[in-house]
């Protein structure tokens, strides 16, 4: 028999460790999901440039924009697909307009689908990485830099680049 | 006494001499500031009555709004509040209190102690409660209205797409978490250390094992579960972006750690009945309980495995196959101990001696209406069928097999298996057999349609439904009066009870029952085993 106070201590440290268990399962599930590629989640920062070009095969990069409903803005890409060759950069352009009489902030939320080829999908620059302003009626062009990593699996042929806009404004204005 | 169990319990003599000095105080105050396992186990257990009928009748509202299709009496807004208290009441308020009430009144009888081992503990461990439904059940009366995210309160909708309400839930789920953890600490210390000498980890009897590992699953996942609320409270509240893809979050990670705290979770609410029912059997089939150390082995098992199988809930979500095939076989593999589990109970009834009171009734309906729950939960599991099946009524006809049949059923055969104990009385057995006649048929008419309707497509939680699920819908909420009414004639048979009305019960209530409990008078004295005594 071990004393109630050593017990319970030991008990109490449970809980405080279960509790922090359940914050640290945040940090863990970018890791895990980072580190299978599996929930369509591309790196939100700026990959190297591409080193060489597979000319040997073609994929077909789809584009899809869509809007929070908390967002009154216009959002698509210029062109709604695009076939490039692995290692191939390419610039796609997104066009952004706030339809309201105040200015907003925007941030667009990028996934890939199939999930398991967002770890091939790199970004050199994109719209993406920043939060994007814009002031009332204006009307801007987002670019978005990218090529596909010649590591791609031979059984992707299609993946699709999706953007989800957001209104960021009161989360901005309230820092 | 009966012959062949004597010889191996023994209550020390000295034991009726100290039941003499029933001090105890009286009026209102013996409620607030009392420190008694059993007092507390009664108030847990009134409370829990109390509320499976406020949670009850949310549930009439909304069987009400589906006796027929098209808008009645509720609008939508109100209908999905009424889903979601109701959930909460019935998980929080009525099935986990009354387990440890339970726990408090039969624990410390069962292992030969005084009382719990932390009894100040265990009064403010109840004592929160009232207040947290308090807070909880009163937002329903306020502008906007309670809670209306689902008992799981998904991300975005309890965030982006609640009302204030949020922060209500978000405490009163923190003051219930508080409570559960400080009975399960209580229950775990209780057993580690105050065991009567001789009473050895496997001579415990099977309701205190369960409820030994029910309670390393609360302290393990009850604090998961306030960290969920409170990354809700400060998503909606002060601008973190835990679920939120707009700041950099992930709303699928939500369902990850909900369901990370949510399946033990259904564990926490089955488990205890596991022991209830382990109980009972053996006494009325008068046979030793068949695979005693494989109970307690299968019982543990499945702890463990509740905790690798939560993603099962979410396989619609889009996960990758291999993760989804990780989740389907885990779970399949639950059905193992648990196959384990009824074996062993039909193993203990057969060729026994068997009488039918009521509790070996609710007993056997236990077993058998649970082992459907368990079935329809295996369809589940599978994942091409479960994207069919996902959020339509074959879920809810699932989840209310194991909870009604199973866990509630498990804790109303518990009642009346130890109410004679607690009150000195013995129930009415005809009143007893009615409930169980009315509640056995009437909880079937109202949960098998459930499964048909969903096959068919009806999806959950919506207050309106497509013309041809009408005549089942009526059908069902006919089961649901039926069965809500059903239960005043339990409420009926507890009062009888209380008000000592009816048969005077010996020490042993039961022909040949077995351990400590059975050996102190009926009605238990305030207090017992101030001595302990030696198991042999």
């Amino acid at each position: 028999m071990v004393s109630h106070k050593l017990l319970i201590r030991k008990l109490v440290l449970i809980c405080i460790a279960m509790f922090g268990f359940g914050f640290a399962l945040v940090p863990l599930y970018d890791v895990f999901c980072r580190y299978t590629g599996i929930n369509g989640k591309t790196e939100n920062t700026a990959a190297p440039a591409s080193r060489r070009v597979d000319a040997s095969r073609e994929i077909s990069v789809e584009f899809l924009a869509n809007l929070d409903p908390g967002i009154a803005w216009s959002f698509a890409p210029e062109i709604v697909s695009v076939s490039v060759h692995p290692g191939q950069v390419k610039i796609v352009n997104f066009l952004a307009e706030n339809l309201t009489d105040k200015a907003m902030i925007g941030r667009a939320v990028p996934s890939v689908s199939p999930g398991e080829a967002a770890r091939y999908f790199k970004k050199i620059e994109c719209f993406c990485f920043v939060e994007q302003p814009l002031d009332a009626h204006q009307a801007k062009f987002m670019p978005v830099q990218f090529y596909i990593d010649p590591e791609l699996p031979s059984h992707f042929t299609t993946i699709t680049l999706s953007y989800r806009l957001y209104n960021n404004t009161p989360r901005t204005a309230g820092r | 006494m009966s012959t062949d169990n004597s010889n191996t319990l023994d209550v020390n003599a000295d034991q009726q001499h100290v039941d003499h000095h029933d001090h105890k105080p009286t009026g209102i105050t013996r409620w607030l500031y009392t420190t008694n396992h059993k007092d507390i186990g009664t108030l847990y257990l009134l409370f829990s009555l109390t509320m499976l009928f406020i949670g009850g009748s949310l549930a009439m509202v909304i069987r009400a709004e589906l006796f027929q299709p098209g808008l009645q009496f509720v609008d939508p807004h109100f209908f999905n509040q009424m889903t979601t208290v109701h959930g909460l009441v019935m998980v929080f308020g009525a099935i986990m209190p009354a387990f440890v009430g339970l726990a408090n009144w039969m624990v410390p009888l069962m292992i030969g102690a005084p009382d719990m081992a932390l009894p100040r503990m265990n009064n403010w461990s109840f004592w929160i409660l009232p207040f947290s439904f308090f807070i909880l059940l009163s937002t329903l009366f306020m502008e906007g209205g309670g809670p209306a995210a689902g008992w799981t309160f998904y991300a975005p909708l309890s965030t982006t797409y609640s009302n204030d309400s949020t922060a209500f839930f978000v405490f009163s789920v923190h003051l219930l978490g508080i409570s559960s953890i400080m009975g399960a600490m209580n229950v775990i210390v209780t057993i580690f250390n105050l065991r009567a000498p001789g009473m050895t980890w496997m001579k415990m009897p099977l309701f205190v094992w369960t409820w030994l590992i029910t309670a390393f699953l609360l302290i393990a996942v009850m604090p998961v579960l306030a960290g969920t609320v409170t990354m809700v409270l400060t998503d909606k509240y002060f601008g973190t972006s835990f679920f939120d893809a707009a700041g950099g979050g992930d709303p699928v990670m939500f369902q990850h750690i909900f369901w990370f705290f949510g399946h033990p979770e259904v564990y926490i609410m089955i488990l205890p009945a596991f022991g209830i029912v382990s109980s009972i059997i053996p006494t009325f089939a008068r046979k030793p309980l068949f695979g005693y150390e494989s109970m307690v082995v299968a019982t543990a098992s499945i702890a463990f495995l509740s905790f690798i199988v939560w993603a099962h809930h979410m396989f619609t979500t889009g996960m990758p196959v291999a993760a989804e095939l990780f989740f389907m076989y885990t779970t399949m593999l639950i059905a193992v101990p648990t196959g384990v589990k009824v074996f062993n109970w039909v193993a203990t009834m057969w060729r026994g001696s068997m009488t039918f009171e009521t509790p070996m009734m609710f007993a056997v309906a236990f077993i058998v209406l649970f082992t459907i729950g368990g079935l329809s939960g295996l369809m589940l599991a599978i994942i091409p069928a479960d994207f069919q099946y996902q959020d339509t009524y074959f879920v809810v006809a699932h989840f209310h097999y194991v909870l009604v049949t199973g866990a509630l059923f498990g804790i109303i055969s518990g009642v009346y298996f130890w109410i004679p104990k607690w009150t000195g009385v013995m129930y009415s057995e005809r009143l007893g057999q009615w409930h169980f006649w009315c509640s056995l048929i009437s909880v079937n008419m109202l949960f098998f349609p459930m499964h048909f309707v969903g096959l068919a497509g009806m999806p959950r939680r919506i207050p309106d439904y497509a013309l041809q699920f009408a005549d089942m819908n009526a059908f069902i909420s006919i089961g649901a009066a039926l069965f809500g009414l059903s239960q005043l004639i339990f409420v009926w048979c507890v009062v009888r009870c209380m008000r000592k009305k009816g048969e005077k019960a010996s020490a042993e209530v039961w022909e040949g029952a077995q351990g400590l409990e059975w050996q102190i008078p009926s009605p238990a004295p305030y207090h017992t085993f101030q001595t302990p005594p030696k198991v042999k």
